[in-house]
């Protein structure tokens, strides 16, 4: 269905290619999962099979694309719309119309097809994503994952016979996840639908796969089964890394394989009563930020309900709750900067909302959604003075400079490229350090790790840990259990501006099914949540 | 039984034709009553049959925006005030400015008649009742169905309208983000950094978000060219832009008294043909078909006669001197009977249109709406 014949992509004003004489069969009606860490040319190869890449990209393609019988180098992208469907990692930014079954029909308005099929296809899809009651709905209204429900059934309606998805989940609470994946692969099974799709979170996703492309640094991929390709890719979720550490053969991929095969290792682990801490413990007693009834509502919609909260020195909070259910509404309340209609949020006895916008940010650090907000200069090291130059105007002179602070959240960053061209976590890295400047009392982070892989994470929980032991109030707002899991002492969950769990890591975690991490699952009932904590445990 | 009809929505180009109608009626008359009266109509209209959907609010800012012109254009005419005829009724009078001799046309303060203040209220009136009539179809019709009915030459227009249009929400949100990040770091040390720190995301996230809408519809198979020689699209460009040119030579042949006569009408007519040639050509060149297209039914027939109606008859005379009252010598405006009438006409399109379908997510559900079995039963007995 999709065969790459010596394809090598070059992009221009770059000496090194993209892909390197990539060779790829992939057979109709299969899941293909692209593999490999951030920046290594996943998204080039999955735009190469709809020939986004080259036509619309630019660069140099020499080799061969051909999907369903047609040359990528012949056809552009629009020719190839009704056998290849593409939907990337932000639905809404490719809506061209403003209802869901308008956004349906769009595409085969555009193939011109006949008006009693376009309705009757419609129908179908409506039923077959679950979007039927949905269909008078403006698409700004939806949630995340209904909204990348419509992006896919706006391609299905052209009857592709491959279906392109970039990082489809990443930016979805892990049930609207489930969702989205569930209906992937009832198009999968049903329909005979080739799928390649590109995915940072594997922990998700790799059980349903049926082979595996690895996109590696120099270009070049390896294409297998799972099983045989994971024992050695640089990126594995938990269950695989478990299974690594423990010689399991064949490896497992899903919980319930792992499950299967954990008899032993956890009478093992249970022969042991204490369980090693999941992370170094650097909490103190002393309470930095005491919230209290706070409120905050947007005309109608009650977005944070009378929510108590305390922070300590030094422990890291995860935020954790679904798409919409006040996550960054708290936060920004938190920070002083964001609407609050009731209660009060005391840092050292002050309350936060009456501070100055240079105070504030030495009492709390917030990083947004969107770090690049934050950016407005044309290199890292401009940002990077300008940051010295406000916390020194501000009084907050002392303490090291943003470049000594990026320096050791990620080294290595060259200052004069331009922060836009940074990796997503570089990124994060840059406005972490331009917010840490101002030595903040708490520091908040709104969904850091969207779109980082398990390397940036590691990375990142290596920073949190670092401004953990600095004396830093931490949280992180994240729908990553696994993140979560790894990097934070206390789990705090929202839903509808309510928090309905509120205890540590563990306890919160293991005690739902929803949230459990892969490795509190294989090893329940034993309360681990890492493969760190097991192997301390087995090997010490 | 006019509410017993099943609810549809009417072709947008049926509301617009009749809003059109009614704006060359307002175009015909000065006379205060019948320019309420259209207002009145246009209100009743939108009142009866516009839908749910945010753009069906319009109407009433297109309301307040007319009620500010008629305030403006009264405002202004008495700071710049209009010399004063003998017999005028003095209001009120302003000091006035003594103006340099160079600039002696225009004298600002001074006395202020009644006459010239009615005549700014009639002109206020009439522009007033314009904007009512563009805000009438624009709350009657959705915006982006009424662009879909544009020639399949014009498509790619409309749709790059129809995007320009989802896209300005997205720019107002996107500021109000980088606004309010602004906020995390301390204030810029001057003004032009904070220009900077606010335009410079914001550009530059509506930059990533047109690229990747522009790779979604490209992805999409928007722009399929089907197959088209390259003489074909020059020869539908020809005509085009020859047509177009030929239109503004003869509208100015028209308008210019001192013009040749048959630089007037005959270019006008061939201007005309050439463009609508060029439309024809160009869209058996774009393949797409319409999902759902609304019909073209009786109710439009009827929605668009009875807006055209007043339009013609007013245009043509009818109501003579009355449609134009002077305010000097100081007088009730008459009413017009035949031209009221005509007005009055327009009006039907409220029973005429069927009733517009509300929206799924508004609509009542069944089960809260049917009185329960139990509660029937008892009822019966």
């Amino acid at each position: 269905m999709i065969r790459f014949e010596r394809a090598t992509v070059t992009y221009a004003g770059q000496c090194e290619p993209a892909l390197r004489s990539v060779e790829l069969r992939i057979p109709e009606g299969e899941l293909c999962l692209v593999v490999g860490p951030t920046g290594v040319g996943k998204s080039t190869l999955l735009g190469a099979v709809n020939g986004l890449v080259p036509h619309f990209t630019g660069g140099t393609l020499a080799g061969r694309v051909v999907v369903a019988g047609r040359d990528t180098a012949t056809h552009p992208p629009r020719e190839l719309a009704d056998v290849v469907g593409v939907v990337g990692q932000d639905p809404a930014a490719g809506f061209t119309t403003d209802t869901v079954e308008e956004e349906l029909a769009y595409g085969m308005e555009q193939l011109a097809v006949p008006p009693a099929v376009m309705r009757k296809r419609v129908e179908e899809t409506l039923d077959l994503l679950g979007l039927a009651d949905l269909r008078d709905c403006p698409l700004h209204e939806l949630s995340g994952g209904q909204q990348q429900r419509v992006a896919i059934g706006s391609v299905l309606t052209a009857n592709p016979r491959v279906l392109v998805l970039d990082e489809p989940t990443s930016a979805l609470d892990p049930a609207a996840a489930e969702d989205v994946l569930a209906a992937i692969t009832r198009l999968v099974h049903d329909l005979g639908i080739t799928v390649m799709m590109a995915e940072h979170r594997l922990e998700r996703v790799v059980q349903y796969a049926d082979s595996v492309v690895e996109v590696r640094a120099d270009g070049t991929v390896r294409y297998g089964s799972p099983s045989e390709l994971l024992p050695g890719s640089a990126v594995a979720p938990p269950v695989v890394e478990l299974g690594r550490a423990s010689g399991w053969a064949p490896l497992p991929l899903s919980v319930r394989d792992a499950r299967r095969m954990a008899p032993s290792l956890r009478a093992a682990v249970a022969a042991t009563p204490t369980v090693p801490a999941h992370r170094p413990a650097t909490v103190e007693a002393v309470t930095v930020l005491s919230a209290r009834r706070v409120l905050v509502r947007y005309g109608d919609l009650v977005a944070v309900n009378d929510v108590d909260l305390d922070l300590r020195a030094g422990q890291v909070t995860a935020l954790m709750g679904r798409n919409g259910s006040g996550k960054s509404s708290l936060l920004w309340a938190l920070q002083g900067s964001g609407p609050r209609q009731g209660g009060t949020v005391q840092v050292h006895g002050v309350d936060v909302g009456s501070l100055s916008r240079a105070q504030g940010r030495t009492t709390v650090g917030l990083v947004p959604q969107t770090p690049t907000d934050l950016l407005y200069l044309d290199t890292v090291r401009a940002e990077l003075a300008q940051a010295d130059r406000e916390c020194d105007a501000a009084g907050a002179g002392a303490g090291p400079s943003a470049d000594r602070l990026l320096d050791r959240l990620v080294a290595g960053i060259d200052r004069d490229r331009h922060p836009r061209d940074l990796s997503e976590g570089q990124r994060l890295a840059l406005v972490l350090a331009v917010q840490l400047r101002a030595a903040p009392t708490v520091v908040l982070l709104d969904e850091p790790t969207r779109g980082l892989d398990y390397r940036a994470k590691q990375a990142l929980g290596a920073v949190i840990d670092v401004l953990a032991g600095d004396g830093h109030a931490v949280v992180i707002s994240t729908h990553d259990v696994e993140f979560a899991a790894a990097a934070s002492d206390r789990v705090v969950v929202l839903a509808d501006g309510d928090i309905v769990a509120d205890g540590g890591t563990a306890e919160v975690l293991t005690a739902s099914p929803a949230f459990a991490p892969q490795v509190a699952k294989i090893m329940a009932p034993l309360p681990y949540l890492t493969v760190g904590q097991v192997l301390a445990q087995v090997a010490p | 039984m006019s509410s017993r009809r099943a609810p549809r929505a009417l072709h947008p180009v049926a509301w617009w034709l009749w809003a059109a109608g009614l704006a060359t009626a307002t175009m015909a008359t000065t006379n205060p009553l019948l320019l309420l009266l259209i207002m009145a109509v246009l209100a009743l209209v939108v009142a009866n049959r516009r839908t749910d959907a945010p753009w069906a609010r319009a109407f009433r800012y297109y309301f307040l925006l007319a009620v500010a012109v008629v305030a403006i254009r009264v405002v202004l005419r008495s700071v710049f005030a209009s010399p004063v005829a003998a017999g005028d009724h003095i209001l009120v009078h302003l000091p006035a400015l003594p103006t340099p001799s160079w600039y002696a046309g225009v004298q600002i303060g001074g006395p202020i008649s009644l006459e010239a203040t009615l005549s700014a209220v009639y002109d206020g009136l009439r522009l007033a009742c314009l904007l009512c009539c563009l805000g009438a179809a624009n709350a009657l019709a959705n915006p982006k169905r009424a662009l879909r009915t544009l020639p399949g030459a014009l498509y790619e227009l409309g749709v790059a309208v129809v995007v320009a249009i989802s896209v300005a929400p997205q720019l107002v949100e996107s500021l109000q983000r980088v606004r309010l990040a602004r906020r995390l770091r301390a204030d810029p040390a001057s003004r032009w950094h904070g220009l900077r720190s606010l335009v410079i995301p914001v550009v530059e996230d509506a930059f990533e978000r047109s690229l990747k809408l522009a790779a979604a519809m490209d992805s999409r198979g928007y722009g399929r060219s089907g197959h088209v020689s390259a003489a074909s699209r020059r020869l539908t460009g020809a005509l085009m832009v020859t047509g177009v040119l030929a239109l503004c030579v003869g509208a100015y042949g028209l308008l210019d008294a001192s013009a040749p006569r048959a630089l007037g009408l005959p270019v006008l007519a061939a201007g005309a043909v050439l463009s609508v040639v060029a439309l024809t050509v160009g869209s058996t060149r774009v393949r797409t078909t319409s999902y759902r297209p609304d019909p073209w039914r009786v109710p439009e027939w009827l929605v668009a006669g009875c807006g055209l109606l007043p339009g013609l008859l007013l245009t043509a005379g009818v109501g003579g001197a009355a449609l134009n009252p002077p305010v000097s010598p100081l007088q009730w405006p008459g009413l017009p009977l035949g031209a009221a009438a005509a007005i009055a006409v327009a009006a039907l399109a409220a029973v005429a249109a069927p009733p517009p379908p509300l929206s799924r997510r508004r609509r009542p559900s069944p089960a809260r709406s049917a009185p329960a079995p139990a509660l029937v039963a008892e009822a019966a007995t």
